[in-house]
Order: structure tokens, then C-alpha cells, then sequence
């Protein structure tokens, strides 16, 4: 026989969750201490380790942190491509969030590099913007971080974006070794002005160390970014059950 | 048999959208039109002067394909969200991989005949006689063609969907058709001067292997992106 | 694995919730429908009812709860699940530009059919389409679009079949005409799950009524319709409660 049975409302359940504070999102100390340790000591070291460039002086060691910036980068690219195939193979609602909180972080850092790499182009090429297969790569790149986050602002229903970003995570993953390659050939083709694809043996332990400092401050911002995630995500939650248990319909 | 059937309803799709386009020709007038005023606004901006106009048509011809087959892939998308065709679109049986590959074919097509007309144009306004290796120009344009349209189709799925969705299409689409844009036109640009350095073979199989990526990856990512 | 009445039932609904971003269309409902059954959801507009239909539909996957249908889950079995449930969709997803005929072969083609003109226009003719089978649906006022939308659902023999809202726009013959869908539906043992804001209408046909309101069913639907399943209604007696 066929009924229909009427969910029990739960406003007791309601209650006592909304009563319960959510724990705040704790932030990694020790990441944001080691990141800005090993960054300013990174410098003190670069400084120390390597001379004046001949031509270009102190100025040169802006590749100290232009350089461990595009690296951190393509790092964040790695986590969007990774987090978005989680999204799409295990439907993982916190994946999106990684996905987002890489993604975030990865603009930023393309966005550094491009600026950087900028402020280092003017006194070396006497331009503030040169066609060099790196730098433009990164500007491709930094528009790839750029689409998506914009793809994300403009999407209302967290499942529908989450799907939505991984594709496009995806896709943008994929694009970018054919990007650099692409870039690359055009330029090898026009002969323009190169930059120094070898850095001098002096920079190398300077480099190294920022690499290790810029690798440490991805991950204090994504860990940041994606505990603040989870804690409006906790309050999702809790507006759910409030909206389930009786109320407004309206979750926020 | 199974096979066959995912096949007819892909075949359905293009049949309608292609119907539908040609009882309007809506679509396909504004984006030749478009294309054209492109063409002019290029030739007004490089100058008269034939010699730079000829070395500046491969870019131009493919900045006119990419600029005016953008405005397609949105369009292809309003004819399902008129109605809500799509809710009912997605409740038919079937594999959803069939939805793309008839939407793909269909957008392909559209922007074959955009640039049938586009083509000669070009080469009537860039002073560019028909090249010697004709063969070969057509498989670039074949072959960017089919990277750009693909990611065009996936990208205006979500595009479509969105707000700010005339803005968003372009955004998302255009960084991802860098490399498209620079191995066709350097191979072009190279075809039409009969590749003097050999540089063409290796273009082409850049726009290859990009193709290839993308089209299996779309065809992934796909029925994740269309549902819902 | 299942619970047995989950298979034996044509549409078990388990503390089935729907989100929107942040707005819930529906907070928790429950639903057993038997095979052959004939329900009518009642409520006002924003009430969720049409979200439940899309997530039996298999349009939408349910945020919370449990969904089955013909002892299918609406989201791992969608795919199997779409060959056996027909919506008629709240709105009419008509191609403008394409002739009613047009629009009906591409559904058929859709659903794996290959029909002939001939067979085409039987249908339109079912539905009183068959003098205007070559004219554009976009021409067509919003009760022929109705009817076409109806057409589609002629072309297969669903074992549930879901009508968000089949009485919008229709005149009494086209009324007549949904009725006797659902009739005819009910007589081969199928299961119809209809949704009206019109009690009235809603109720024709209809074994059981449901009211439901802010995203839940309301607890006392049955007494709120009994008078008007009292009634008499000329185009369906035989089928009244």
C-alpha cells in the first residue's frame, strides 16, 4: 500500500546545532613563520652569496624572487589540475575548495611574476615588456587563473561551479606545456633578444633557498584559503540544518 | 547497435541546429558580416600599402576566424535555453557524449562556411593570390579550425549559462587558443610564400597534437559540464 | 540491500532535500508511490513541487535523501532510469524555428526512433496539430505549443510518467486530451506523478492527492482536497477516488 509519509520536523536537532559555534579556521603559524623566515632569509643569502651583476649591479637579483614565483605557479597548476580531476572523478565537495584556494593563490603568484619580471625587463631590455617565451607564457597563464576565477564569481550554485571550474582546471592544465611550446617555437622563429636561459653557479644557492620560500608561502595560503573555505562551508551547514528544521527558506 | 544509435542522436542534433540556422540565417549573416567589417577595420589600421598587407594576412585572416566565430558558440547555446529545450534535452536516453559531438559538428560546420565566404575576402582586401600549396592551407585551416571550435563549444556551454556571459566566452576561450593562434598563423603565413624554410610540417603537428588533447579532453570533461 | 518496498514501489522518495545556492526548494520530503498509481502534487508556486518532479525526472540530483524510481537510483542509474521515465517539462522546449513536425521527428530521433511522415502526423493528429504540422512552433499560440510539448510524450510508453504543470494554457479539449493520457497511462499499469497549482484540475484524475508548501508536504492535504475529489468531474468519472 502506497502512504506518504511526513518528514518529522526536527526543530530540537535545529537548536542545538545552531547553538554549537563553529571552530574558527585555525591558521598554520608554523607555515606562515617557516614561509617568511626562509623568504627574508632567503634574500639576506642571495645578497651574500652572489656579486653585483656586471651590468645590471643589484638589480639582477630580482630573480631571486621572479624566478621562485613562476615556479610557485606552475606548483598551483599542479594542485587545479590534480583538485579538478578529483572534482570530476569522485564528485568531492572539498576538492572544489582546493581547487579554488590553489587557484586563487596561482593568480596571485603569475600575477607577481608578470610585475617582477616586468621591473627586471626595463632596465635589462630598456622595455617593460618583451616577448620572451617565459614571461609571455605566464601571461597566458595568469589570464587561464584569471578566467577561472571569473567562471567561479559569475556561477551561483556551488555544484554546478564546482563541476564547471574543473573542467575548466582541467582544460587550463592541459594548455599549459603547449603553451610554453608554442611560444617558444614562435620566438626560436623571429630571433628576437633572449633572455639568459643560464643563470651563473653564484645564484644557484640563492635561488634554491627562495624556491624552498615561495613553496612554503603557496602552501600557508592555500592551507588559509581552504580552512576559510571549510568554515563558511561549516556554516552552510549549519544554515542547512536550520533551513530543513523549519525557518526562513532562505539559507543566509 | 548501441553505437550506432549514440550516432543518430548526434546526427539529430546538427540536423536541428543546422535547420534551425538555415530557416533564420540569423546567425550565420551577422558573423559573415562581422567578419567582414574585421577585414576592413585591419586593412584601415595596417594601411594601403600592399606589401605589409599581404605579410599581415595570415594574422589577420586567423584573428578574423577566432573574433567573429566567438560570437557563434553562445548563439548555438540560446537556441537550447529558449524554452528550456535543454532540461528536456538532457532527459532524452543516451550517452551525453552524443550532445557534444553533435553540437561540435554542427558549430564546425557553421564556422566552415563563415569562413568559405571569410577566406576569399581576405584574399581579395590582403592582395593574396591562391597559393601554390592551396592543399596544405586548407588542412591549417582544417586543423585550427577544429581546436578552436571544439574548446569553443565547451567553453560556451558554461559561458552561455552564466552571467556576464558575452564577456565570459572570450575570456575563457581566448587564452586557451594561444597556441592555436600562433602555430596557424605561422604556418599559414609560412604556406602562402611556399614555406621557404620548411617551417610549416612542424606548426602543423603542434595544431595536431593540441587537437587531439583537446578533443579527447573535452569529450571527458563534457557531460560534467552540460548537466545541471 | 534495498528495503523491499523500495523495489516494489514505482517511486520511493526518502528525506529528499534540493538546494539552489542558498535557497532550498525542498527541506526533507518523503514519497512511496505504487505502480499504477495516479498522483497529484498540490501547492502555490515556489513550493517545490516541480523540483521534486525534475529530481524523479532525473534533471536534478538531490542534494540530501534518498531517491529511487522503478527500484533505480536517480543519480548512479540516470542513464537506464531516462529510457523508462517521461517528463512533460514545465515549459514547453519548443524549437522555434523548426515546424511542429520538425520538432516531433527530432525527438523521436532523439529517442532512438526512425518514424515516417505518415507516422508523424498520426500523432499531431492525436493531439490536433496535424493541419498546422508544417508551420513553425514559434507561430503557434501558447496552448498549440502545449499540445506539441504533449506530442512528445506519444511518441513512447513510459512506466512513470511525470507532468509538471500539463493543464497550463490548455483549452477544455485540450484538458480532455491530458486526462485521457493519464487514463490511458494508468490503465496499461503505469505510474503518473502530476503537478498542478490548479486543485481543481489537478485533482481529475488523480488517486491521491499531495499538497506541499516551502518545500515540504503539507500534513493535512488529504482533508484540504477531500471535497473537491468529492466532485463529480465530467471528463474522468471513472477513474475518481
Amino acid at each position: 500500500m502506497s502512504s506518504v509519509t511526513m518528514p518529522e520536523s526536527r526543530p530540537d536537532r535545529g537548536a542545538a546545532a545552531a547553538a554549537e559555534p563553529i571552530a574558527r579556521p585555525k591558521v598554520p603559524w608554523w607555515l606562515v613563520g617557516l614561509a617568511f623566515g626562509t623568504l627574508v632569509s632567503g634574500q639576506v643569502v642571495g645578497f651574500l652569496t652572489s656579486e653585483p651583476d656586471r651590468d645590471m649591479g643589484h638589480l639582477q637579483k630580482i630573480m631571486y624572487v621572479h624566478v621562485p614565483a613562476a615556479w610557485a605557479s606552475f606548483i598551483a597548476f599542479f594542485i587545479v589540475f590534480w583538485a579538478s580531476v578529483t572534482v570530476l572523478w569522485k564528485r568531492n565537495e572539498r576538492a572544489d575548495l582546493l581547487n579554488a584556494a590553489a587557484a586563487e593563490a596561482g593568480a596571485v603568484l603569475t600575477g607577481l611574476t608578470l610585475v617582477l619580471g616586468s621591473i627586471w625587463g626595463r632596465p635589462t631590455w630598456g622595455v617593460w615588456w618583451t616577448w620572451d617565451a617565459r614571461l609571455t607564457s605566464t601571461a597566458v597563464l595568469f589570464l587561464v587563473f584569471v578566467g577561472f576565477l571569473a567562471l567561479r564569481a559569475l556561477t551561483d550554485d556551488p555544484e554546478r561551479r564546482a563541476r564547471w571550474s574543473a573542467a575548466v582546471g582541467i582544460l587550463g592544465a592541459l594548455n599549459v606545456p603547449i603553451v610554453y611550446m608554442s611560444v617558444k617555437w614562435w620566438r626560436t622563429l623571429h630571433q628576437l633578444q633572449s633572455s639568459p636561459s643560464t643563470v651563473d653557479a653564484d645564484y644557484v644557492l640563492g635561488l634554491r633557498w627562495n624556491a624552498f620560500a615561495f613553496a612554503f608561502a603557496l602552501a600557508a595560503f592555500v592551507t588559509i584559503r581552504y580552512r576559510t573555505a571549510l568554515f563558511a562551508l561549516a556554516a552552510d551547514r549549519r544554515a542547512e540544518a536550520r533551513a530543513l528544521a523549519g525557518g526562513s527558506t532562505d539559507a543566509r | 547497435m548501441a553505437f550506432a544509435t549514440e550516432l543518430g542522436r548526434a546526427g539529430a542534433i546538427l540536423w536541428k541546429d543546422l535547420t534551425a540556422e538555415r530557416r533564420t540565417k540569423a546567425n550565420f549573416n551577422s558573423v559573415v558580416a562581422m567578419a567582414g567589417l574585421i577585414l576592413l577595420f585591419f586593412g584601415f589600421a595596417l594601411g594601403p600599402d600592399a606589401k605589409g598587407l599581404r605579410s599581415a594576412a595570415a594574422g589577420v585572416l586567423w584573428l578574423t576566424v577566432l573574433f567573429s566565430g566567438v560570437l557563434a558558440f553562445n548563439r548555438s547555446y540560446q537556441l537550447e535555453l529558449d524554452g528550456n529545450a535543454l532540461e528536456q534535452l538532457l532527459l532524452y536516453p543516451g550517452e551525453r557524449w552524443t550532445l557534444f559531438a553533435g553540437k561540435l559538428a554542427a558549430n564546425l560546420l557553421f564556422v566552415f562556411l563563415v569562413e568559405v565566404v571569410t577566406i576569399p575576402l581576405a584574399g581579395i582586401f590582403y592582395h593574396v593570390a591562391v597559393p601554390a600549396l592551396w592543399g596544405q592551407v586548407l588542412g591549417v585551416l582544417f586543423l585550427g579550425t577544429v581546436g578552436f571550435v571544439t574548446l569553443g563549444t565547451v567553453y560556451a556551454a558554461m559561458a552561455s549559462r552564466s552571467r556576464a556571459r558575452e564577456v565570459l566566452l572570450p575570456l575563457l576561450l581566448f587564452p586557451m587558443l594561444v597556441p592555436v593562434l600562433i602555430a596557424a598563423t605561422e604556418a599559414t603565413g609560412a604556406l602562402l610564400i611556399d614555406d621557404p624554410m620548411g617551417n610549416a610540417g612542424s606548426w602543423i603537428r603542434l595544431l595536431a597534437t593540441f587537437d587531439v588533447i583537446f578533443v579527447v579532453a573535452s569529450f571527458w570533461v563534457f557531460p560534467a559540464v552540460i548537466e545541471g | 540491500m534495498r528495503p523491499a518496498n523500495e523495489s516494489s514501489s514505482a517511486v520511493a522518495l526518502i528525506g529528499v532535500a534540493q538546494r539552489f545556492g542558498h535557497r532550498w526548494a525542498i527541506r526533507g520530503v518523503s514519497l512511496d508511490v505504487s505502480a499504477g498509481e495516479v498522483v497529484a502534487i498540490v501547492g502555490h508556486n515556489g513550493s517545490g513541487k516541480s523540483t521534486l518532479l525534475r529530481i524523479v525526472a532525473t534533471a536534478l540530483r538531490p542534494t540530501r535523501g534518498s531517491a529511487h524510481v522503478l527500484g533505480l537510483d536517480v543519480t548512479r542509474d540516470a542513464a537506464r532510469l531516462r529510457e523508462r521515465v517521461a517528463l512533460l517539462t514545465h515549459d514547453v522546449a519548443l524549437y522555434g524555428d523548426l515546424t511542429a513536425e520538425e520538432n516531433l521527428r527530432f525527438a523521436a530521433r532523439m529517442l532512438g526512433q526512425r518514424p515516417s511522415r505518415v507516422q508523424l502526423e498520426a500523432v499531431l493528429d492525436q493531439v490536433g496539430l496535424r493541419a498546422v504540422a508544417d508551420e513553425r512552433a514559434r507561430t503557434f499560440s501558447s496552448g498549440m505549443q502545449r499540445r506539441l510539448s504533449i506530442a512528445r510524450i506519444f511518441l513512447r510508453t513510459p512506466d512513470v510518467l511525470l507532468l509538471d504543470e500539463p493543464f497550463n494554457s490548455l483549452d477544455a479539449d485540450g484538458v480532455a486530451l491530458v486526462s485521457d493520457l493519464v487514463r490511458q497511462t494508468r490503465a496499461r499499469g503505469a505510474t503518473v506523478l502530476l503537478v498542478a497549482h490548479d486543485l481543481q484540475r489537478g485533482a481529475i484524475a488523480a488517486d491521491r492527492v499531495v499538497a506541499m508548501a516551502e518545500g515540504r508536504f503539507v500534513e493535512d492535504a488529504a482533508g484540504a482536497t477531500a471535497p473537491v475529489l468529492g466532485e463529480p468531474v465530467p471528463e474522468s468519472p471513472d477513474v475518481l477516488v
